[in-house]
């Protein structure tokens, strides 16, 4: 049977993506029965870890956040047709324009600060993120390639800037200054001591806003059509009109600008400094959230709790189970990206086999009750 | 120490420093020569180290280490083959995967089974390759500059940087030489010829894919047996990505990837020695501008500022018969 029909639209929002998921949390299981351990047990306790009480429910909002962001960053250069893994580069550059907002205005009060502090990483990790866009658009460089030197160039700059730039006279640590109270965001628990320690802050709130603003983008303005043109098939978009390397450029540049917004969580909301590293694979973790939330916002909003609840659950997993680290969770996260990014096929071939031959059975038992009437 | 004795020195090291390099750059080559692209180099190497200091460990055999170390690299280059080859999934994101899955597993289990932090231990006596020394080298090395050479930079190395430098030539060899060589290469530009001429394009691309994995195997136990002894959490640290880099600098030719990692290996090298020293006239050179060298020139070549670097064809598109 040459003529497979595309899967229904429920199997393929919903049930591909979630037995691919269902293989990737067997492997990890095996993984975990490898080394001797239960993995219902450690499921268990990652799930108590991540919703199971308000500090742990406040640390996977927290860390949502932040694959909001890099998930978006990923979605939207996606949708334009291009591979953007330079969304780690792009968030620790930008932590350059949030630690310059926060101590120049920390006299004065966050809700300056913090709106100035998005641009200010907007526009840092947007340049960080045009670069890459220019050069594939004009010059025909790939993507892929330049948004990995680029992560690279961005560690040796932030390690040449902390050390020899940011780092206070008389100070042994590669740290700018501290950020005084009055600059800092908001954490929720402030509010609401439901949340415990946990650094979850106001830019969850500006989360909730990004994926609104995604969607209104993508699909609700001609820039998000055009955008989307050009990632299906960029010759129409070409022929319709479409001035393709100035959407690639304004494409990455958007994309780079949402990941800078990891900076803005991380260095005012949560390290009131800027700190080495501290991007800590968010940005990379982002083209999981991308690839299993099909980039649509609401499945990039379900993906990042989901690894909001990964990293969380995983931190507390490796603090119950002796056995195991927090590795784990890039173990998890690996299995994922392969399962349902790249091994998407091993789920959707046989299905699209399957449903197809339902819908011909079907058909040909209403053929055979008709011809008997 | 005189100028020239340093400067052979420093060549020794920026030699160290390019075989895991040079391994991992014609690695990439047979792969992304036969149409699958490879951002997944610097994992497999990883894996190949891990798996090369724990069997190494445990049998005290660097032999058995090496071959466990390409073992377990051309597992993680099958993974890589099913995703991109057979189930025509997108080959950047399977190399995605293949690096996260590098990372998480070797500190996961060599905590779980070493308990020393994600360190394996160095191997006992046997375990690891030392530095040979080639006949002559200590009677030859009073002899002036050539003697130096001879003893100082060619001879105590240990074997696998001598296999490294040989397999430059037979790259050269068996891809633009042999039968095999013309058919990867047309895998990779023309697949379609390929397949009308009879040869099954998708079983040419799983050979280039285990041959990879086969030198990024033996560039992880040069990490963790040769260069240094045991293994430790992200030892590669980002190589497989210079490699890539290489590798595009390179244009997909292996002498010219002999050429491109000695550079990078070079700087390398440059970038441990100028730590802390301070030059006439410019004064201390941020060692952080050398370290970035390599990308920014490989973005630079990339941009077709100098030269231009056009990969194969068919690179990264998955074969389909019917069409």
């Amino acid at each position: 049977m040459s003529a497979r029909k595309p899967l229904p639209r429920w199997a393929d929002l919903v049930l591909v993506p979630a037995l691919n998921l269902i293989l990737a949390f067997v492997v990890s299981g095996l993984v975990v029965l490898m080394i001797g351990e239960n993995p219902i047990e450690a499921m268990e306790i990652m799930l108590f870890g991540a919703f199971g009480y308000g500090e742990g429910v406040g640390y996977t909002l927290h860390f949502a956040t932040n694959f909001v962001f890099a998930g978006l960053a990923f979605s939207i250069a996606s949708h334009a047709g291009m591979f953007n893994i330079g969304a780690e580069g792009q968030a620790y550059v930008a932590g350059l324009g949030a630690i310059m907002v926060g101590l120049a205005l920390d006299q004065t009060h966050w809700l300056l600060v913090m709106p100035l502090a998005m641009i200010g990483a907007g526009i840092i990790g947007g340049f960080w993120g045009f670069v890459p866009g220019y050069l594939a658009a004009k010059r025909g460089s790939h993507v892929v390639i330049t948004t990995i030197m680029f992560n690279f160039i961005a560690a040796t700059l932030m390690v040449y800037l902390l050390n020899r730039v940011l780092k206070p006279e008389g100070q042994m640590a590669p740290e700018s200054e501290t950020v005084e109270v009055a600059g800092r965001i908001p954490q929720l628990r402030q509010f609401w001591d439901y949340f415990g320690f946990a650094p979850v802050n106001m830019m969850f709130f500006v989360a909730i806003a990004a994926l609104i603003f995604a969607y209104i983008l993508i699909w609700r303005t001609d820039l998000g059509y055009r955008i989307r043109t050009l990632g299906l098939n960029s010759q129409a978009a070409h022929y319709a009109g479409v001035s393709n390397s100035r959407i690639m450029m304004i494409a990455m540049t958007i994309s780079g600008a949402m990941a800078g917004m990891i900076a803005v969580n991380e260095v005012l909301g949560v390290q009131s400094r800027l700190v080495l590293d501290f991007v800590f694979g968010y940005g990379f973790t982002g083209i999981a959230v991308g690839l299993m939330g099909r980039n649509h916002p609401i499945g990039v909003a379900l993906a990042a709790i989901l690894f909001g609840a990964l990293y969380q659950g995983g931190q507390e997993l490796a603090f119950m189970m002796p056995g195991i680290t927090r590795e784990m969770i890039l173990v998890i996260q690996a299995l994922v990206i392969l399962f349902t990014g790249a091994m998407e096929g091993l789920f959707r071939t046989p299905l699209e086999i399957m449903f197809t031959r339902i819908s011909s059975s079907r058909q040909s038992t209403g053929a055979a009750e008709q011809a008997t009437e | 120490m005189d100028a020239f004795t340093s400067f052979i020195f420093m060549l020794d090291s920026a030699t160290r420093l390019t075989v895991p390099l040079l391994l991992a750059c014609l690695a990439g080559l047979y792969s992304e020569r036969s149409g699958i692209f490879d951002i997944g180099l610097e994992g497999k190497m990883l894996a190949g180290a891990f798996g090369a200091a724990c069997v190494a460990l445990i049998t005290g055999n660097m032999w058995l280490g090496l071959l466990a170390g390409i073992g377990v690299s051309i597992a993680m280059a099958l993974v890589h083959g099913v995703a991109s080859i057979t189930f025509r999934g997108n080959q950047i994101i399977s190399g995605v995967a293949i690096n996260f899955l590098a990372a998480g597993l070797s500190t996961f289990l060599g905590q779980n089974w070493f308990s020393q932090g994600g360190r394996v231990p160095s191997p006992p006596a046997g375990g690891r390759f030392d530095a040979i020394t080639l006949p002559f080298a200590d009677q030859l090395r009073e002899v002036p500059i050539l003697g130096t050479i001879y003893a100082e930079l060619i001879s105590g190395h240990n074997i696998l940087v001598y296999i490294a430098f040989a397999m430059v030539p037979i790259t050269w060899y068996v891809v633009f030489r042999t039968r095999f060589g013309l058919r990867l290469r047309a895998s990779g530009e023309n697949p379609k010829a390929v397949d009308t001429a009879g040869i099954n394009v998708n079983l040419m691309r799983y050979r280039a894919v285990i041959i990879t994995g086969v030198l990024t195997g033996i560039a992880g136990a040069y990490f963790s047996i040769a260069q240094s002894s045991g293994f430790i959490n992200n030892m590669t640290a980002g190589k497989g990505f210079i490699a890539l880099a290489a590798l595009i600098f390179a244009k997909w030719r292996p002498w010219q990837a002999l050429g491109a990692c000695f550079l990078f290996g070079f700087l390398d090298a440059l970038q441990i020695r100028m730590q802390g020293t301070e030059l006439p006239i410019i004064g201390e050179v941020p060692v952080q501008a050398i370290q970035a060298l390599p990308y920014i020139l490989t973005v630079i070549l990339l941009a077709g500022f100098i030269g231009k670097a056009v990969g194969p064809k068919a690179g990264g598109v998955p074969y389909v018969k019917e069409r």
